[in-house]
């Protein structure tokens, strides 16, 4: 919300300490132990810990993943109960799209994008801390259930009606999935805003939209996506909360309600929601295989525009969710349609990322690989996709193990993939040390070969008939071979994410022998390589001036008459030094972190006791004002001359460019 | 060297990589956009439901039309006092600001004021949030309207107040005129309800 941001702050250089109302605290200053990651607005920082916390959840998740499977792994097994089982698969579905492949996205987004852009900061960097810290406190809310609501939700991630009710769902389990997503909702919902809003008014000058790399441009759409997916699901999730707690009458069949209302107010989010988990990867690969391709993205505007067409028909096929539901034929055929239509887009970008691979002088890094593998394993969830856009078939195929494999390959085999992709590409940049190569390479085999023996005999099962979300399965109903089978591609899945923990410790332990990568160990295209690894706290010494796309390569390399590529720098030549002398930046703040905690305490008070809510609300709009009213930038800290560029405007405080106060150059942000 | 190619290209348009419009005020209108569908999501819900009352009493039985278009008509017209509050800022005048502020919130407070007085007359009538779908969409969409309301009372008060203080000064007009857009977003959405609620007749 803007109006907390900013409405009383005072001018950036005009710090006027008796202003400052009683009971404010100063402003924190930036340094280097660990309680200046809490009150970090630095976007760098803020992706990491999302980085970081997005990998606790993803081994959570998969621990959850272990267990489903080890329960599946041979027939007429009891080591989960039903319900236990019921529990989680919930819990895994909702940690994996909710507490891991988004959060790891909004990582690469909050430290990819102002630096893709020619950026020092996003718009709001208090907001941007506000967002993780809410998204963080609704994380450990939603995984609290465990411990204090009796049981995890029990409803699948998408949590049908009725089965959501209380006379199904008598546990608390269900309250801490509405109020853990709402919470998490807002932090996705204020980092949308905060995003869209540092691409279209922060990019450097000449960075014009369509000069814009390919990931700052899916971004951009999944951002969008986000800022208006999320408001139909809080509705979806408030309807939710008001029937299990106030006992309304939304949900109730035999008041008259409708079950297809949920349904529909789901899937309008949790199509989008699709989108928003792989266009990030998208945008990953496509800056990935053009560097290892040594050549342009092939078709830049359709790359584009095949993006941006996705974030729109994504909004109109939500239906195929629900072709078993009893919609009606029209709808059945008018989503069915719209489905085959969307894979054209897609379609168009497997083709332009062949094509940029095609006559390139292709180099085979494990980012590289990544990216690849993800191009198959995607086609693949893809063309199973089209299958269930055949409505006839879909009604064979719904709720058998033949979506699970489908939203799998697309999940993991395009979205996992593609962050893991970009995980390679970006570490030097991020923590100043490449990743062990060969180490990198076994972990993308053991990958591939674990995520296809995991989700590619489901194809098999589908087909047969195995239902999803069922705890066990009979002798003679012969799935017991391929089960088996999937139960170690999760093993195997297992220890390739173990192998890659491994390997990022281990590379981290040896690099101190080893030189800096240098600015651009890559030889890249866009702009965060021409800074220094890890990039310094300031980002840019200089603003830059953009005059192409692919514009690092520009200063790199030139044409010769004979229209041969020719070097005329060296990345170290060309690359900024990392000089940070006169740069000013945002001022750390505590805010967002106190308002964060006052969320999840609102939630208990709703599930438990009221007057925790009085408790809540106070710390929330305590820290709201406190936000409001601290001054912009630390008094004590110098001043100096910020490039307010074009901030001709008196009221646009130097918080929302990001260089109010000067800070000591040599901070690194990338000391993890 | 950054600088050197930075000095070949001097005729860059400044404006071509920003919209024009201050970052908090575009954050404003998205948000106000992600609200729209907020909105949405909810009038579609009161639409399903409006006729479905398990045996009992709908809102639409017993509304009074003359009532909620007169506090209708408040809060449209808190409209206007907020745009007389933003020109008077704008102009420098701070003390006349500061009394259509408060005019805005006290005629927000009218309407709030009315529609505590709706809810607990439909209650005393016998329609509680609990008594059939159509009750229970009808107090969400209202109730999320009327708590939007109140949070731009409060943001309205926080402007008093720091007017009083001095810090309300002609040059923090745009903070003013953002608060402003949230409010007649809110204004907006109502002429949405009123007539999706009050005016579509229910068959």
């Amino acid at each position: 919300m803007a109006i907390i941001e900013e409405p009383l702050a005072l001018e950036s250089g005009q710090a006027d300490i008796a202003e400052r109302p009683l009971g404010v605290m100063t402003r924190p200053q930036e340094g280097n132990g660990w309680r200046d990651w809490l009150s970090s607005v630095d976007h760098k920082r803020i992706g990491i810990m999302y980085g970081v916390a997005a990998m606790f959840f993803f081994i959570v998740g998969g621990i959850e993943a272990l267990l489903i499977r080890t329960q599946l792994a041979f027939p007429e097994q009891g080591f989960l109960s039903p319900q236990l089982y019921n529990e989680i698969y919930t819990m895994h579905g909702v940690t994996m799209v909710f507490l891991f492949i988004m959060p790891l996205a909004a990582a690469f987004a909050n430290y990819l994008i102002p630096l893709q852009i020619g950026a020092r900061d996003v718009a709001f960097p208090r907001l941007n801390a506000l967002s993780f810290w809410i998204w963080i406190s609704g994380a450990i809310f939603l995984n609290s259930s465990w411990l204090v609501g009796g049981g995890g939700a029990d409803c699948g991630w998408f949590c049908y009606s009725p089965n959501s009710g209380v006379i199904f769902s008598p546990s608390h389990g269900v309250d801490f999935y509405a109020i853990g997503l709402l919470i998490a909702g807002i932090a996705s919902l204020v980092s949308s805003v905060n995003l869209i809003v540092t691409v279209l008014n922060m990019r450097a000058p000449g960075m014009t939209l369509f000069r814009m790399p390919v990931l700052t441009w899916m971004l951009l759409v999944t951002q969008f996506l986000l800022a208006f997916a999320l408001p139909v699901i809080t509705v979806a999730l408030f309807l939710l909360l008001f029937d299990r707690v106030f006992d309304s009458q939304f949900f109730d069949p035999e008041a008259g309600a409708d079950p297809l209302l949920w349904q529909h107010l789901f899937w309008i989010f949790g199509h989008p929601e699709v989108y928003i988990i792989i266009l990030p990867s998208f945008g990953i690969i496509s800056e990935i295989i053009p560097t290892f391709s040594r050549k342009p993205i092939f078709g830049y505007s359709f790359m584009v525009f095949s993006g941006i067409a996705i974030g729109f028909m994504g909004w109109g096929v939500w239906a195929h969710h629900m072709f078993v539901s009893g919609i009606g034929p029209i709808s059945v055929l008018a989503f069915s349609l719209s489905t085959m239509f969307i894979a054209v887009p897609t379609g168009v970008k497997i083709l332009n990322w062949l094509a940029t691979m095609w006559g390139g002088k292709l180099r085979f890094t494990t980012a590289m690989l990544f990216a690849v593998g993800t191009v198959g394993m995607f086609t693949i969830g893809g063309l199973s996709g089209v299958t269930h856009a055949l409505a006839p078939a879909d009604t064979q195929q719904t709720d058998t193990y033949y979506i699970v494999a489908h939203f799998h390959y697309v999940i993991f085999g395009g979205g996992v993939m593609g962050l893991m992709a970009g995980a390679y590409f970006w570490w030097p940049k991020i923590f100043g040390h490449m990743l062990n190569e060969a180490r990198g390479k076994i972990h993308f085999w053991i990958s591939m070969v674990g995520l296809n023996l995991t989700f590619g005999p489901m194809h098999v099962l589908g087909l047969q008939g195995m239902s999803r979300r069922i705890d066990t399965y009979s002798e003679g109903f012969g799935f017991a071979f391929w089960n088996l089978m999937a139960t170690i591609g999760a093993y195997i899945i297992a220890i390739s994410v173990a192998y890659f923990i491994y390997n990022a410790f281990r590379s981290r332990k040896e690099a101190v022998d080893l030189p800096n990568p240098g600015p651009d160990p890559w030889d890249a295209r866009s702009l965060e390589w021409s800074i220094p690894s890890p990039t310094p706290a300031h980002n840019f010494d200089e603003i830059p001036t953009v005059e192409s796309q692919d514009e690092w390569w520009h200063r790199k390399y030139a044409f010769d008459e004979n229209n041969n590529v020719i070097r005329i720098a060296t990345p170290e030549e060309a690359a900024q030094k990392g000089d940070g002398e006169g740069v000013h930046l945002p001022s750390p703040s505590f805010w967002p972190l106190v308002l964060a905690v006052g969320l999840p305490l609102i939630g208990y008070g709703i599930i438990f006791n009221l007057w925790l809510c009085v408790l809540g609300g106070l710390l929330t709009a305590g820290a709201i004002y406190s936000w409001a009213l601290e001054p912009v930038d630390d008094p004590n800290a110098g001043h100096g001359h910020g490039d307010h560029g074009d901030d001709d405007d008196p009221d646009d405080h130097s918080d929302d460019e990001g260089d109010a106060v000067a800070v000591g150059a040599d901070d690194s942000a990338g000391d993890a | 060297m950054s600088t050197a190619t930075a000095d070949t290209h001097t005729e860059h348009d400044p404006h071509a990589t920003n919209t024009g419009i201050s970052n908090t005020k575009l954050a404003m209108w998205l948000f106000l956009g992600t609200e729209c569908l907020l909105f949405g999501g909810l009038i579609s819900t009161y639409l399903l439901y409006k006729t479905r009352g398990n045996g009992k009493t709908l809102p639409t039985d017993i509304f009074d039309i003359p009532f909620t278009s007169v506090s209708s008509f408040v809060l449209l017209m808190s409209s206007l006092t907020m745009v007389l509050a933003l020109s008077a800022l704008q102009r420098g005048d701070v003390e006349r600001s500061r009394g259509w502020l408060l005019t805005t919130a006290m005629l927000g407070g009218v309407f709030v004021g009315g529609q505590v007085y709706e809810f607990t007359s439909f209650y005393r009538e016998g329609i509680g949030f609990t008594t059939n779908p159509a009750s229970s969409a009808f107090f969400t969409l209202t109730g999320f309207h009327g708590v939007h309301v109140s949070l731009g009372i409060l943001m309205l008060m926080s402007l008093v107040v720091a007017s009083m203080q001095g810090r309300l000064k002609p040059q923090n007009a745009e903070t003013v005129e953002i608060v402003g857009l949230y409010w007649h977003f809110v204004d907006i959405v109502w002429i949405f309800i009123f007539t999706v609620i009050y005016l579509i007749p229910a068959e």
